[in-house]
């Protein structure tokens, strides 16, 4: 028995030890360095139709910058399902890429890690200063007290994408600028057997960017101005009502959406199956999906009345992929080279054409390339009616926390329950209270 | 195979209820079966519509597409890898430690049985991140490249069944009869060549069995491989996530790749279900 | 499971006992040779197992939020902070994790009741010769060795609201449903995975009762025919019997493996599961990494290391008291 605990002990005595060590680790490598100025580890966010797409428009782009500077860049195009995980171990262990993509909502989530290179002027300057940037954009890089945490590569914003046939078939002349018309348009359209309009209601993000927009039609915010939850304001909650109230009450999603959470309602609008999509910068996804340009048209998104703008009339956030640079990255000259790099004029509007979106950089927007009618419907989104998530710590929190919450009360709708103010009242109220207090 | 039932025939009512429970269990089993292998044929209008059971048209478009999709030759090298080596290093250590205890009295024995078994209702989650971190810096101090490599993962993959490896061994190495051995120490072999030269050859069935479990555990496994593999050591488990891109799920894609990667598995394990089951009957349920 | 190794009498005499007048010479080297061989199991499992979970439970102590993952060396300590939002049932985040608890719990027994009891009818079936019975053996074997990702995606195809098969069948060709059903979201969720943890996990118990039942001696079934009982008094008599000790760990193993999965509800719901299906892992893993808050995860899988510890040590005291009682 004694050498049983004598084991025991000198176990445990072990695991203390390595345990220790583990623990002093981390960030050992702290501040970054530059020590290895000729290699590059590139994380990017999958844009494209496929990783292979994206692998096919980026390398010969990286191809460029290598001869240029020299630095020979490692690419991984991490799918969307991965990223966050791997940049949260990446951020755990002090292991992770040197420039990495990152979508434009996880910016002030990711800055309290502290593992991202703040973009103060001096950083800014090294890549042509801020003002070269969209300010919209600039207003989706992290908390606004604070130096961004990361520069803007791409821009998109949400528009309504409506199917040119079903229309005429339906009788509908010009698509619907309010959500009133955009119901009883619906009807119209149910009456030849389409579906009206789809939704990803088991996607926690896409939930997430309309419940947003929503509120703010209703002239609420999730937070606070000094960052508290506030998800149970009488105004989120119709916020959050009205939108579901798409599919419980008017009807015009159908309840088959509720299930989907991998675009299966792009899908769906490209098949014909379906007359109108919300979506952001949906055209190479519809090409790619074999769907013709001239099959469909591209309007503003709804709004409650009147037209869209600032405030109580937003009808889009700002969407899109923010570059960054890892802290503990040893080649920060580099890395600061190839953010440059790669949010240059030239490369914006290469970059931007491929995955059909609009060019943060201004001097890149204002290209003829970008002058389509489909691009100037969401260009002008961005510039007079799209509002950028909260810029809050716990975005990342909010956005699984009330997003779940979205897709559950969907799929009561789905199921045929009804779905009122009390009940929604419930579940922004549960989702408040999983939120961190801070 | 003889059978230990008794020699008389079996009454009609037992005949009857076999039929109808192995039909109905067939059909529950079969049907995920058939409409992978259908729908792995099918055109993506087939799949992305209302479900059909015979498809519109047949086409081998998915098995092609499935290479260019997504890089499934490298994923399916590096499972292969991962999977193959985590076998072989779980199952010579399993040997060892089973020799051990099935032939030694030692302190501490129990302890190390108890640790070691309970280690298999430690719950994944909660070692990731320390494993995570215990990698990085076992990297940082030694330069050995845990973390991201298939070395990581292969070490992960092993300990996942060395418990149960182990304790099965332990119970077939019981059953090989030590005067077996003894006798091969007369021979004057030492040990270990009693082990290998004796024990092993009389325990195959038992390895077999156990070589098995240990490649399927580390060939289906999701979470460690999605945190810790980078694109160039990505497995199959994770890899196969991405014909669900932006843009489609490629249901006939999705399902040709299972299947593709599922066949030599599955002909492997049916191959060798002789063994499984023979090596089962004394190792795992004496 | 760790049982049966251990509870089995030591009716082994020690070989270096045997030996020990022979090789006297060789003494030290036949100490430490057990240890030797021991020793790689030992340190794997230390470095995979046992460090990591030491330092899981050093972390379920600190308030290792979003702040401090990136040293977490310098996250401040919280006592027993964590366990406690934990385990405050009234609030949220308690009440959350245990309804999770209560779901696993109770998806947990049925699918290991089914898969025992469809493994064990099945391989009592199996047991007598008729045609085709080495391919249905071949093919009850297929959905164990399928890659859990291959056979799970498949059934997320199935279950679809609007392409699936099952609603196909159920609503369109069978008219049992009034509407199509929801099966990835909602409340037949928890059926949709208890279905697929079945469906995968039977042919396991198959696998292990057809082993035991060629354990059982021949003889017992002549005797008991010689007796004039008939096939399903053999089979309550004696087969059922006989399985026992072969039960005890089968039961122990499915019920670990099905409480822990985290592939299968993972695949087939994603990273948010429904209410209804949300097991207990996949909990776990939202409450670490989606919401970053890695203090509070740590000490919830420390919790449920707990629980499955007592429940498989109380397990095992009851099955070995009820097995040697059984035994006399």
């Amino acid at each position: 028995m004694r050498s049983i605990r004598a084991a025991a002990v000198g176990a445990v005595t072990m695991s203390l030890a390595l345990a220790a060590t583990a623990c002093g680790g981390g960030s050992s490598s702290g501040g970054g360095s530059n020590d290895s100025p000729k290699t590059l580890t590139y994380w990017a966010s999958n844009q494209g139709a496929s990783i292979a797409v994206d692998k096919q428009v980026l390398q010969p782009e990286l191809d460029k910058f290598q001869k240029q500077s020299g630095i020979k860049v490692k690419l991984e195009v991490v799918p969307w399902s991965d990223l966050l995980n791997r940049i949260l171990t990446a951020t755990t262990s002090g292991q992770g890429p040197d420039v990495l993509n990152i979508g434009n909502t996880w910016s002030a989530s990711l800055q309290a890690t502290g593992a991202l290179l703040p973009w103060d002027a001096k950083n800014f300057g090294k890549i042509g200063g801020k003002d070269r940037f969209v300010d919209s954009a600039l207003g989706s890089t992290g908390a606004t007290d604070k130096d961004p945490a990361a520069v803007p590569l791409y821009s998109m914003a949400y528009a309504l994408y409506y199917n040119k046939k079903i229309f005429a078939e339906a009788g509908i002349a010009k698509p619907p600028t309010t959500w009133d018309e955009l119901v009883a348009d619906g009807k119209k359209i149910k009456a030849k057997g389409k579906s009206v309009i789809g939704a990803e209601g088991a996607n926690v993000s896409e939930n997430i960017h309309h419940v947003f927009v929503f509120a703010k039609q209703h002239g609420a915010d999730f937070f606070t101005a000094d960052g508290k939850p506030d998800f149970t304001n009488p105004k989120i909650v119709d916020a959050v009502k009205q939108y579901v109230d798409l599919m419980a009450e008017d009807k015009v999603i159908p309840t088959g959406d509720a299930e989907y959470a991998q675009n299966q309602s792009v899908s769906d609008f490209a098949k014909g199956k379906q007359a109108m999509l919300l979506w952001q910068s949906a055209a190479a996804n519809l090409k790619s999906q074999g769907m013709s340009e001239d099959d469909y048209g591209i309007t503003p998104v709804p709004v409650r009345s009147g037209t869209p703008g600032t405030g109580a009339q937003t009808n889009s956030m700002v969407a899109g992929i923010n570059i960054a640079v890892f802290k503990n990255s040893h080649n920060l000259d580099g890395a600061t080279q190839f953010v440059k790099f790669m949010t240059s004029d030239a490369e914006q509007k290469i970059l931007n054409t491929a995955y059909t979106s609009i060019p943060p950089v201004k001097g890149a927007q204002s290209d003829a390339a970008f002058n389509s009618p489909a691009n100037a419907v969401l260009k002008n989104t961005l510039a007079t009616s799209a509002a950028a998530l909260p810029q809050v710590s716990s975005e990342s929190q909010f956005e699984t926390a009330v997003g779940t919450a979205v897709k559950d009360l969907f799929a009561d709708a789905a199921a045929g329950r009804a779905v009122t103010a009390d009940s929604v009242k419930a579940k922004l109220e549960k989702a408040q209270q999983q939120m961190p207090a801070a | 195979m003889s059978s230990p039932t008794s020699p008389m025939a079996p009454p009609r009512s037992f005949v009857w209820s076999r039929r109808i429970f192995l039909t109905l269990l067939t059909g529950f089993v079969l049907i995920p079966v058939y409409v992978m292998v259908s729908s792995s044929l099918k055109p993506l209008a087939d799949v992305t519509g209302e479900f059909r059971w015979l498809p519109s048209g047949l086409t081998i478009r998915p098995y092609i597409d499935i290479w260019s999709t997504v890089p499934l030759a490298k994923y399916f090298v590096n499972s292969l890898i991962v999977a193959g080596a985590a076998t072989v290093c779980s199952v010579v250590i399993a040997v060892f430690a089973a020799y051990a205890v099935s032939r030694y009295e030692f302190r501490g024995k129990r302890v190390f049985t108890v640790t070691v078994l309970s280690t298999q209702m430690f719950p994944g989650i909660l070692f990731l991140l320390p494993l995570f971190l215990i990698y990085v810096n076992i990297g940082n101090a030694t330069g050995i490249a845990l973390f991201g490599s298939r070395g990581g993962l292969i070490l992960t993959y092993l300990t996942f069944s060395l418990p149960f490896s182990i304790w099965m061994l332990i119970g077939y190495f019981d059953s090989v009869p030590r005067d077996l051995d003894e006798a091969a120490l007369v021979d004057g072999c030492g040990p270990l060549g009693a082990l290998l030269r004796i024990v092993v050859p009389a325990a195959i069935p038992g390895i077999v069995a156990v070589a098995v479990y240990a490649f399927m555990t580390a060939w289906g496994e999701v979470l460690f491989a999605s945190v810790m593999t980078n694109d160039a050591t990505r497995t199959l488990a994770v890899g196969l996530q991405g014909y669900s891109t932006l843009n489609d799920v490629y249901w006939n894609q999705i399902m040709a790749a299972s299947l593709v990667v599922s066949v030599p598995v599955v002909a492997g394990f049916l191959l060798l279900q002789r063994y499984l089951v023979a090596g089962l009957t004394a190792g795992a349920v004496k | 499971m760790t049982t049966t190794a251990l509870q089995e009498p030591v009716r082994k005499t020690s070989p270096g006992a045997a030996r020990e007048p022979r090789r006297r010479t060789g003494r030290i080297r036949r100490i430490g040779l057990p240890y030797l061989l021991l020793l790689p199991a030992l340190l794997l499992e230390l470095l995979v197992h046992l460090v990591p979970m030491v330092i899981g439970i050093v972390m379920s102590f600190k308030e290792l939020t979003q702040f401090y993952i990136r040293d977490w060396g310098t996250a401040p300590w919280s006592g027993l902070g964590n366990y406690q939002v934990s385990v405050d049932f009234d609030a949220p985040v308690g009440e959350a994790l245990l309804h999770s608890f209560f779901v696993t719990v109770g998806f947990t027994l049925l699918s290991v009741g089914l898969c025992w009891l469809i493994g064990t009818a099945a391989a009592v079936y199996m047991q007598g010769t008729f045609r085709g019975r080495g391919l249905l053996r071949a093919l009850f074997l297929v959905p164990y060795a399928l890659p859990v990702y291959a056979a799970v995606i498949t059934w997320v195809f199935m279950f679809q609201h609007d392409n699936g098969l099952v609603n196909h069948v159920l609503h369109d060709q069978l008219h049992l449903t009034d509407e199509r059903s929801f099966w990835l979201i909602g409340d037949n969720s928890f059926y949709a995975l208890l279905t697929v943890s079945v469906w995968k996990g039977w042919p396991f118990a198959f696998l292990i009762v057809m082993a035991g039942l060629q354990n059982i001696p021949g003889e017992l079934y002549e005797a008991a025919a010689l007796d004039g009982a008939g096939m399903w008094q053999q089979l309550r008599r004696i087969t059922l019997p006989s399985l026992r000790p072969v039960n005890q760990v089968l039961v122990l193993v499915l019920f670990l493996w099905t409480f822990n999965d985290f592939n299968t509800p993972y695949v087939l719901f994603g990273k948010a599961a429904p209410e209804a299906a949300d097991l207990i892992s996949v909990h776990i893993y939202q409450a670490s990494f989606v919401t970053w808050n890695f203090g509070t995860g740590s000490a919830m899988s420390v919790l449920l290391l707990l629980f499955l510890l007592v429940v498989t040590g109380g397990y095992l005291l009851f099955t070995s008291r009820g097995r040697r009682a059984a035994d006399v």
